[in-house]
């Protein structure tokens, strides 16, 4: 065997060594309790939080996913239709969150919403809109590149016309036409936006939201077993999300999901 | 117009609540007056350390991943393993660049903590302490959170730089091969020059991936190791300042520097465009 190949085995056994150590470490440690897969059976069936929590995220999640979506589909396409010329400043926008990391943007809109004219940190229907506002701003940035490498996969100007020569509008062109040839860009951005968003910790946790992130971080202080549990499971929903975005993006190239920073 | 929605939104949840915390560090506490007294304040002892270390620890995190990051791609791409190792590599990257936050923290003390599946079997199979006298190791301090942190650090490099490696075109090798080149050479002339911006640039928004992460750090040091991260969320929740106004300044010096640094990196990404077409 050539030096170099053995040189690349060793690289490779050491990475997946770093990479599965600490999944099969959490995954000791929750087994370690007297009766077996006890800690599971606490938070899935004994712990109404685990399923509280996990649930409002879910939805947040889901509703972050549609507002997102009403507003970088309109936005893509008009971009690429219409106003080619405001391509670089769409496309400094949604880079911005890049540079503004979750713990400036919870700071600010803390500050920002805790007086007039817009109270919404008082009430907790305003930290719900605050919380979903914030999901939606960090979504921009892997929402709009799904969407616009999606829109130049189809020939939008062709489709646009061919629905406007048979009499559609503006809002059955976007529904009826764009939504579905480009489903599978905006499966796969959805799907890391619920990954991101059920996991999140930071804006959560300064908007004292029942989020699943705030609820680990709170039972990994508490508890011993459950956390690791509820790890694995975490672990396990993230797989999930990838799995589908990889699923969906066969056959397509393949393009790179950063989530910047937390 | 179907832009206004997005501009109006952004407008309203990104560049308001940051244009609050920057008119505000520009603003004395008490009198409302403009100051740059804020920024001058920045250089008391306790924040000048935040800033280091957070830059250390980016900057560590940053080179390291980069560099085992570029070694694994390589490995798995051009190094003669199965095939079937490079797809699964890739896959368990996407998974692992999206596993940060607080389960990572978890996984980790569950891994190298004082209870730890790592720490005991050191400890029980080979003697070695790591929480002893001599080692002194702690996940709960830097160098811990160092090696937590490399974990969403080198998947991301082996995402943005593995494209790149196969952008390596076959022709340019066989050429340099024709005239005479040994590997070395064509990597020292060729490869590498070619693959630098990727390499650059995609260290630097490392370097921006560690520099913003909060919660991983929080949730594992609880807040004691001195990072700019957890010197804004002690401000955010108690004013430990007692001035406001320095923290506006002290989120605005983060912005700063996460703008270079994602610039730097958009500038390089698209050097790097040049030849990997």
């Amino acid at each position: 065997m050539k030096l170099s190949r053995i040189f690349s085995w060793v690289i490779f056994i050491l990475g997946v060594l770093y990479f599965l150590l600490p999944l099969y470490a959490t995954l000791e440690f929750s087994l370690r309790t007297k009766v077996p897969f006890v800690a599971y059976t606490n938070v899935l069936f004994k712990d109404p939080q685990f399923a509280g929590s996990l649930i409002y995220s879910a939805i947040v999640g889901v509703i972050t996913i549609l507002v997102s979506l009403l507003i970088i589909v309109p936005t893509a396409y008009w971009v690429r239709l219409r106003l080619p010329r405001l391509r670089p400043v769409v496309e400094f926008v949604t880079l911005l969150p890049f540079v503004i990391p979750p713990v400036i943007l919870a700071f600010g809109l803390l500050r920002a919403y805790a007086g007039p004219p817009l109270p919404l940190t008082g009430t907790d229907f305003g930290l719900n809109i605050l919380v979903v506002a914030a999901y939606v701003v960090l979504s921009f940035p892997y929402m709009y590149r799904a969407v616009d490498s999606g829109l130049q996969a189809i020939n939008v100007r062709t489709l646009t016309e061919a629905a406007q020569s048979m009499g559609a509008g503006w809002t059955r062109i976007l529904i009826s036409v764009i939504f579905p040839n480009i489903r599978v860009a905006l499966l796969s951005g959805a799907f890391l936006t619920l990954a991101i968003v059920i996991g999140e910790y930071t804006i959560a946790s300064f908007l004292v939201r029942p989020a699943f992130g705030p609820y680990l971080a709170l039972l990994g202080r508490d508890k011993a077993f459950e956390p690791a549990a509820v790890t694995i499971i975490s672990f396990g929903l993230t797989w999930m999300a990838m799995g589908m975005i990889a699923l969906l993006g066969r056959g397509s190239r393949q393009r790179v999901q950063v989530a910047g920073a937390r | 117009m179907g832009v206004l929605p997005f501009f109006l939104f952004s407008a309203l949840f990104l560049i308001l609540p940051v244009g609050y915390l920057v008119v505000g560090s520009f603003q004395d506490a008490v009198t409302h007056q403009p100051t740059i007294k804020n920024y001058i304040d920045l250089t008391e002892p306790n924040i000048v350390l935040a800033y280091t270390t957070s830059i250390e620890i980016s900057l560590v995190t940053a080179i390291g991943g980069g560099l085992f990051g570029f070694l694994l791609a390589y490995a798995v791409i051009l190094g003669g393993l199965p095939r079937f190792l490079r797809s699964l590599l890739m896959t368990f990257s996407g998974v692992a660049s999206n596993f940060a936050g607080i389960p990572l923290a978890l996984a980790f003390t569950f891994t190298l903590g004082l209870q730890g599946l790592v720490t005991k079997l050191l400890l029980d199979g080979l003697g070695i302490d790591l929480y002893g006298k001599e080692i002194k190791f702690s996940i709960y301090q830097k160098l811990g959170l160092e090696l937590v942190y490399l974990y969403f650090q080198f998947p991301l490099m082996i995402l943005i730089v593995a494209p790149a490696i196969d952008g390596l075109k076959r022709e340019w090798r066989e050429a340099s091969e024709n005239l005479g080149a040994s590997s070395r050479q064509y990597w020292q002339h060729i490869a590498l020059p070619v693959l630098l911006p990727t390499l650059l640039g995609t260290t630097i928004l490392l370097f921006g991936n560690a520099f913003g992460a909060q919660a991983t750090a929080y949730q594992l040091t609880a807040g004691l190791v001195p990072l700019v991260t957890n010197l804004i969320t002690a401000q955010i929740s108690g004013d430990v300042f007692h001035n406001i106004n320095l923290g506006y300044a002290l989120a605005m010096g983060m912005v700063v520097i996460m703008g270079v640094s994602i610039t730097g990196y958009s500038i390089l990404q698209r050097r790097s465009e040049r030849w990997l077409r």
